[in-house]
């Protein structure tokens, strides 16, 4: 019981670090992807197209 | 009106009817067989409120002869706007209540002797039902009614089902009934921020399921190719208060006669699961939902698009990927393991990031258009908000701290964070929509007076400005009192003088609350005057049931 809590608490305290870093990686590359500009740039307007 | 009948009852109809006939059938014999009188009190408004909705389903029908609402008028979305109107007009009745309730228990703490001596106004009592009618009455009839606005319009689709929208609207708040009743008639399941029993919660559930369908589902007809940022933050905050509803309310009732039930959760699991659910339902609730407003009522009101998209687009998923995480900073120097109450600071410190790229993404959009904050007292009171909502979530991850916590936690200084952003951020940003809503859904030209809105402004602020400088000092002084040690090792204070120490700070808290109290009913008059005596939009007279653009 107590090795299989030291083993998730490890995992949790490593893995956790690799998987967030991954995963603002990730955020990061799409948000900031120059081919996504023009769809972000129109999406931003979506408020001032309603009828 | 006698129409020809076109059409029979629709499924959505004849479901809706149908489990609600189930509903009060099964609410009458729970009222007839308890031996709770709780029980038998809210079984019979549940079962009167039940048959009310079939009522008007039917109601409905023959009035309207089973017709299907046409999805666009004029070749303009044909937006549904009756349950936005209840929600805006809900959302004020319950936030007069609510502060007017926490202005009772503040004089309460300054003059214990308003309790009256009787189990129904006891602070005890009324401290739930003050949190509720705040957060889960007032917070959430303005994000179920901006929500249904913002992504009505942003998707340029109405919203799917005619009863559907109503229920979802009607049976939140008859939730906030049964809850609020309940905490005054002392039933309640103790956890904070989740005090609403079983039945409560069962029932809260259902109409959140079909909350997110209806959210879902507007999202599925939309017109537009890209779902606009204030829809993810609306819909983390759908999906996530659904999962930490859930988990935290994982009881066995007693007996479905008892309004008591029992956790499956045991001991400290109980408290991470309870802090983990408390600190996202301040997480998701208050940031999330509210920044979705933020995103869509900023940009309309100064009239350019959000400062910069992208930020936006990390903002989001950084903050739902950290918030989350946060919540065992509740639970400093208790039976939680360190590492995870290390893990829960850590990620409040993180939190940092997010929140204030969020807060500047909020303030830069009204770059190369300040002025308008010099003329427009709405905007303004939504930049303040933003700004206060900056100011606490400085101060937050500060608190989080296993060393600032270990003053901060159990005084008065957690209960200044807590309005600093309650007040400040979800108040401001709040009354700042629903300022804007109220003139576009009652198509009138604009607000009765801005000078009122003046007015209020300046007296909430005044009064958030008391309350949360009044916690401060009284929060800090309590927690220093209570960890002196005279040169022998004893206290140096008896808790009874940290209690007399606090009483001037707690009168100045008070009249900071009637302030607040005051601008608030100084909003209700205002906006009942614009309904009632606002200039209309210009008169190009629209069809019933549509609406006007809100330029």
């Amino acid at each position: 019981m107590n090795e299989t809590y030291s083993a998730l608490a490890a995992f949790a305290q490593t893995g956790g670090l690799i998987y967030f870093m991954i995963l603002f990686g990730i955020v990061l590359a799409y948000a900031l992807w120059p081919k996504n500009r023009e769809k972000f740039d129109d999406a931003a307007q979506i408020p001032f197209r309603e009828d | 009106m006698a129409q020809q009948k076109t059409g029979l009852v629709s499924l959505e109809e004849g479901g809706f009817a149908i489990f609600l006939v189930l509903l009060a059938f099964a609410c009458l014999i729970v009222a007839g067989k308890t031996f709770d009188q709780v029980m038998a009190f809210h079984a019979s408004v549940g079962a009167l409120f039940a048959a009310l909705g079939v009522f008007y389903i039917f109601k409905n029908y023959f009035d309207d002869g089973g017709q299907a609402i046409p999805q666009e008028l004029d070749g303009k979305p044909n937006y549904n706007i009756g349950p936005i109107k209840f929600g805006a007009i809900a959302a004020m009745f319950w936030g007069i209540a609510g502060f007017t309730v926490g202005l009772v228990i503040a004089l309460q703490l300054a003059w214990p002797a308003l309790n009256f001596d009787l189990p129904w106004t006891n602070f005890g009592r009324l401290r739930p039902l003050h949190t509720s009618a705040v957060i889960f009455a007032f917070g959430g009839n303005v994000l179920l009614a901006t929500s249904m606005y913002v992504v009505q319009r942003t998707c340029r689709a109405r919203m799917p089902g005619k009863i559907l929208p109503w229920f979802v609207i009607l049976g939140y708040n008859a939730f906030i009934v049964i809850a609020g009743t309940g905490y005054l008639l002392g039933a309640t399941q103790g956890k904070e921020y989740a005090e609403p029993e079983w039945y409560a919660d069962l029932w809260l559930t259902i109409v959140w399921v079909f909350y997110l369908l209806l959210f879902l589902g507007t999202l599925w007809k939309r017109k537009e190719p890209y779902i606009y940022v204030a829809n993810w933050f609306y819909l983390a905050f759908i999906v996530t208060i659904a999962v930490l509803h859930i988990t935290n309310n994982l009881t066995i009732p007693v007996s479905i006669y008892s309004t008591q039930s029992v956790i499956v959760w045991a001991g400290v699991q109980d408290a991470m699961v309870q802090w983990w659910y408390g600190h996202n339902a301040v997480g998701f609730f208050l940031p999330a939902g509210f920044l979705a407003i933020m995103y869509y009522f900023i940009p309309k009101r100064a009239a350019r698009p959000v400062s910069s998209y992208r930020l936006s687009i990390v903002h989001f998923w950084a903050l739902i990927f950290i918030y989350i995480w946060a919540g065992p900073h509740h639970l400093h120097y208790t039976a939680l393991p360190q590492w995870a109450s290390t893990l829960g600071a850590t990620f409040s410190i993180i939190l940092w990031m997010p929140s204030w790229g969020g807060m500047i993404n909020g303030l830069m959009t009204l770059s190369g258009a300040w002025d308008k904050l010099r003329t427009d007292p709405v905007l303004r009171m939504m930049v303040v908000s933003v700004a206060f909502y900056g100011m606490s979530t400085f101060e937050g991850p500060l608190m989080s701290l296993r060393a600032v916590n270990s003053l901060s936690h159990y005084t008065d200084w957690t209960i200044g964070h807590v309005h600093s952003g309650a007040l400040g951020w979800v108040g401001y940003i709040s009354f700042g929509a629903i300022y804007c809503l109220v003139p576009w859904l009652w198509n009138k030209k604009g607000l009765y007076s801005l000078k009122l809105v003046n007015w209020h402004f300046w007296l909430s602020t005044l009064g958030i400005v008391l309350y949360i400088t009044a916690m401060w000092v009284s929060g800090i002084m309590q927690g220093l009192m209570w960890r002196a040690y005279d040169s022998l090792g004893f206290l140096e204070y008896s808790f009874v003088e940290t209690v007399e120490a606090m009483h001037p700070f707690y009168i100045i808290r008070a009249l900071g609350g009637a302030l607040f109290v005051v601008g608030a009913l100084i909003m209700a008059y205002n906006l009942w005057m614009t309904v009632r005596h606002g200039e209309a939009e210009e008169a190009d007279a629209l069809p019933a049931g549509s609406l006007a653009a809100a330029e």
